[in-house]
């Protein structure tokens, strides 16, 4: 079984963003980049299958500017076994990555397509499903357990009222939750192995894909400041402070 | 694994000594193998200085710099000394009286972590081999005592020191050759210099000072790009020494911070506040007035200069700029004499390899190398500046500095002696007057936690503490009645706490390690030498982007 994953170039979660000063933006000039944790899972789970003998092959794709490369090696060097930059500057919005991976998925005939959930960079939450969509094939999100047997899988999903079982047919597409499991750090050995392993680059218009952007940011501001809290005398100032201040009572 | 060459810590000098024995080995068609392991995240994650660069150095790596879109764009384009007398007030130094190694034209203001960035790809096309988030944790030996590599920290324990599920051990690193370029009291640097008794022959013990610093971005009527202002005097005054200063860089930024010298007595003082205080000064405040704060850290640095140099050599390995302690204190720079210690150690580390002699030989010839360069000259005309400071203050300590650094041009026919080292200096908290500083106003000032945040400092939570008590009970039983537990103001991030909790009769000595921003400071200055900094996991600590 091939298994495709999807890898995001995002800035690290340790970084605290702040919008630019013309609020055109984040501010990414010099700041950490990784991969998204999420796609770390989505690796990690693909590898695990790989090392359980359930899968052959695991591709790891990103859609990103040259940079990204750094973040294929990090996949690669987990345990990937060769890579796909498709080279784009500036914004990618989940449509058009989804119809990226479509053809990839076409071109490489993968089995399953592995994704995080989301990217913590917009938080989109929508290219797996619109991969789903774009395939034509069955897709299980936000899951926490999967289990392959032959054509069959069998997933558990996070959602709202606790946790939800289901199965079904490969291919499909598949979108990992936190608790899926714990990725590994990637080795010092394995980063030097992952320096040779292959990278191809591709342009998108090779693909037949319009990366341009649909939606236009109007603009970016950091989140209003909050206002520090007081010590209330009494009982009585305190029900005063919520009733005329805060109109809440 | 096994390298030609293996140099700790990706700062200037690791990252110049690596370019140049690469650049070495291609003209020489041999192919040596170069390691560079960085226990920061990435490249300059942990980089922090001023900084103003002076090229000198990267002129003689790197020629062709300025072709290779280095991140050198803000020339200095004004140079002005302050004198300030109290919190509102200051004297402008004449420019007559400014000694020569003070002034920076032809110097770049730059953030030294987008130059090591920027190093950093110059040494990957140069084909170094790279390994940012690995730690170097302790020394590899042979049969006969030499170094022979590093081993890396283990990743994946438990804060008990158990395995966890993602469990790595640590590799051994092992090289002919190891260069140590951790900076301002380095770990391992400290452990070579201890082991192979390194400063048996230095005059004086090293000494330290402590700087702080944010990126500030202003209005842009406020920002003169490529000015470049320093202070002394207040906020510090009496017991404390030290210098300040505000860099105009590129994009509406300015560079700032405090330096306190870690010679301080009053165990009351707090560096992280005397800084905080220092932006209300106008000279600061006119300049940041409506501006944003944009990141915030903290860094040892060493200051000791010639009379604290070590010997920098010891079998199989060699101690690179800071890590031995190259910093020039009356320029304030030591970047470019960090990087020519590298080259000259690459250098010398190439010709052993060259030729018949074996590894892990004592490179003694390295020192005196770098002492015969233009660094050691720099090293001997500046050696009176920082002893002068800490002996007669900054007033006193300045016009001597007039005489020594402008008339004498650092060749007086003496050297000034500094032999007290500086966790020795504290005095105790009850006969030390109490300083109050000011609570933060949130727009100029700041507490502490909302400042590490901006250093975006993390740690994985459940791993070993980093910050080891050789004996834990000496913060409570000694240092709380002697000197208040000074720890908890000098370490700039907010990670030692006295803690009294409710129903608690007795005080409790807390640590929050994963706060730690890698400064090395209370390995220096806890008064009792208690504290070891070790290092935490790699890829640990803070995340500077543009310091």
């Amino acid at each position: 079984m091939k298994v495709l994953v999807a890898v995001k170039r995002v800035v690290d979660y340790n970084v605290k963003v702040r919008a630019k000063s013309d609020q055109s933006g984040v501010d990414l000039a010099n700041v950490k980049m990784a991969m998204n944790p999420f796609c770390e899972i989505a690796v990690e789970e693909a590898v695990r299958l790989k090392e359980a003998g359930k899968v052959e092959e695991i591709v790891a794709v990103s859609v990103g500017p040259d940079a990204a490369q750094e973040q294929l090696r990090t996949a690669l060097a987990l345990g990937a076994d060769r890579a796909i930059l498709v080279r784009h500057e500036g914004e990618s919005e989940p449509l058009g990555v989804a119809k990226v991976l479509h053809k990839l998925v076409e071109r490489e005939q993968a089995d399953m397509v592995l994704l995080g959930k989301q990217a913590i960079d917009d938080d989109n939450n929508q290219t797996g499903q619109m991969l789903a969509a774009l395939m034509n094939r069955p897709q299980g999100t936000f899951i926490s357990e999967l289990n392959i047997d032959g054509e069959q899988v069998s997933i558990t999903r996070e959602v709202d009222g606790g946790l939800q079982k289901i199965r079904f047919q490969l291919p499909a597409v598949i979108t990992v939750d936190l608790r899926l499991n714990e990725p590994r750090y990637a080795s010092l050995p394995n980063i030097m192995k992952a320096r040779q392993k292959p990278l191809d680059a591709v342009d998108p218009a090779e693909l037949g894909v319009d990366l341009e952007p649909r939606l236009a940011v109007l603009k970016v501001t950091d989140p209003p400041v909050r206002q520090a809290g007081i010590v209330v005398e009494t009982v009585a100032d305190l029900v005063d402070k919520l009733r005329n201040e805060a109109k809440v009572i | 694994m096994e390298f030609d060459v293996l140099v700790v810590g990706a700062g200037p000098s690791g990252l110049a000594a690596a370019i140049r024995l690469r650049q070495l080995s291609l003209e020489a068609g041999v192919d040596l193998q170069v390691c560079v392991v960085e226990k920061g995240s990435e490249v300059g994650a942990h980089i922090l200085s001023g900084a103003v660069f002076e090229p000198t150095a990267l002129n003689e790596l790197i020629p062709d710099w300025r072709d290779r879109d280095a991140p050198l764009r803000t020339a200095v384009s004004g140079d002005k000394i302050y004198f300030l007398t109290g919190q509102k007030s200051s004297i402008r130094a004449p420019g007559m009286f400014v000694p020569p190694a003070m002034h920076n034209s032809g110097n770049y203001i730059v953030s030294m972590g987008n130059v090591c960035r920027w190093l950093a790809r110059q040494a990957e096309e140069l084909g170094v081999m790279l390994f940012p988030g690995f730690a170097a944790s302790e020394f590899l030996r042979g049969e006969d005592g030499a170094i022979t590599g590093v081993a890396t920290g283990d990743m994946g324990l438990s804060r008990s020191g158990e395995q966890k599920g993602n469990f790595v051990p640590g590799y051994h690193l092992k090289a002919k050759y190891t260069l140590l370029a951790e900076g301002c009291r380095g770990h391992l640097g400290k452990q070579l210099i201890r082991e192979f008794d390194l400063d048996a022959e230095a005059q004086d013990p090293q000494h330290y000072g402590i700087g702080l610093k944010e990126v500030w971005e202003v209005a842009p009527e406020r920002h003169q790009p490529g000015l470049v202002v320093h202070g002394a005097g207040w906020p510090l005054a009496g017991d404390a020494t030290g210098g300040s200063f505000l860099y105009h860089a590129e994009d509406n930024q300015v560079y700032l911070g405090l330096i306190v010298d870690l010679s301080y007595s009053n165990p009351h003082r707090s560096p992280f506040q005397d800084f905080q205080l220092l932006k209300h000064h106008p000279l600061f405040a006119e300049t940041l007035k409506g501006g944003r704060r944009l990141s915030y850290g903290a860094r040892a640095l060493v200051k000791g200069g010639l009379q604290s140099l070590p010997k920098m050599s010891a079998p199989g390995a060699l101690l690179l700029g800071d890590d031995a302690g190259t910093l020039n204190a009356a320029k304030i720079k030591g970047n470019h004499v960090a990087m020519k210690s590298g080259m000259v150690a690459a250098e010398v580390v190439f010709e052993q390899l060259s030729g018949e002699a074996a590894a892990g030989a004592d490179l003694t010839a390295y020192r005196e190398r770098f002492l015969a360069s233009w660094a050691g000259d720099e090293l001997h005309r500046a050696r009176n500046f920082a002893p002068a400071m800490h002996k007669w203050g900054t007033w006193l300590g300045s016009a001597f500095a007039f005489i020594d650094q402008k008339l004498l041009r650092g060749r007086a026919p003496f050297t000034l002696r500094d032999s007290l080292p500086d966790h020795a200096t504290f005095r105790p908290a009850s006969s030390s007057p109490p300083i109050d500083y000011p609570k933060p106003d949130g727009e100029l000032s700041f507490d502490r936690l909302s400042s590490v945040f901006l250093s975006n400092t993390n740690h994985e939570e459940d791993q070993p503490c980093h910050l080891q008590l050789t004996d834990a009970d000496i913060p409570i039983r000694d240092n709380l009645p002697k000197f208040d537990e000074p720890a908890q103001r000098y370490c700039p991030a907010g990670v030692y706490e006295v803690v009294r909790e409710n129903g608690e009769a007795e005080p409790r000595f807390q640590i929050n390690a994963q706060n730690c921003v890698h400064c090395k400071t209370c390995d220096i200055k806890d008064p009792a030498q208690n504290i070891t900094w070790v290092v935490p996991e790699g890829g640990g600590g803070p995340n500077y982007p543009n310091m």
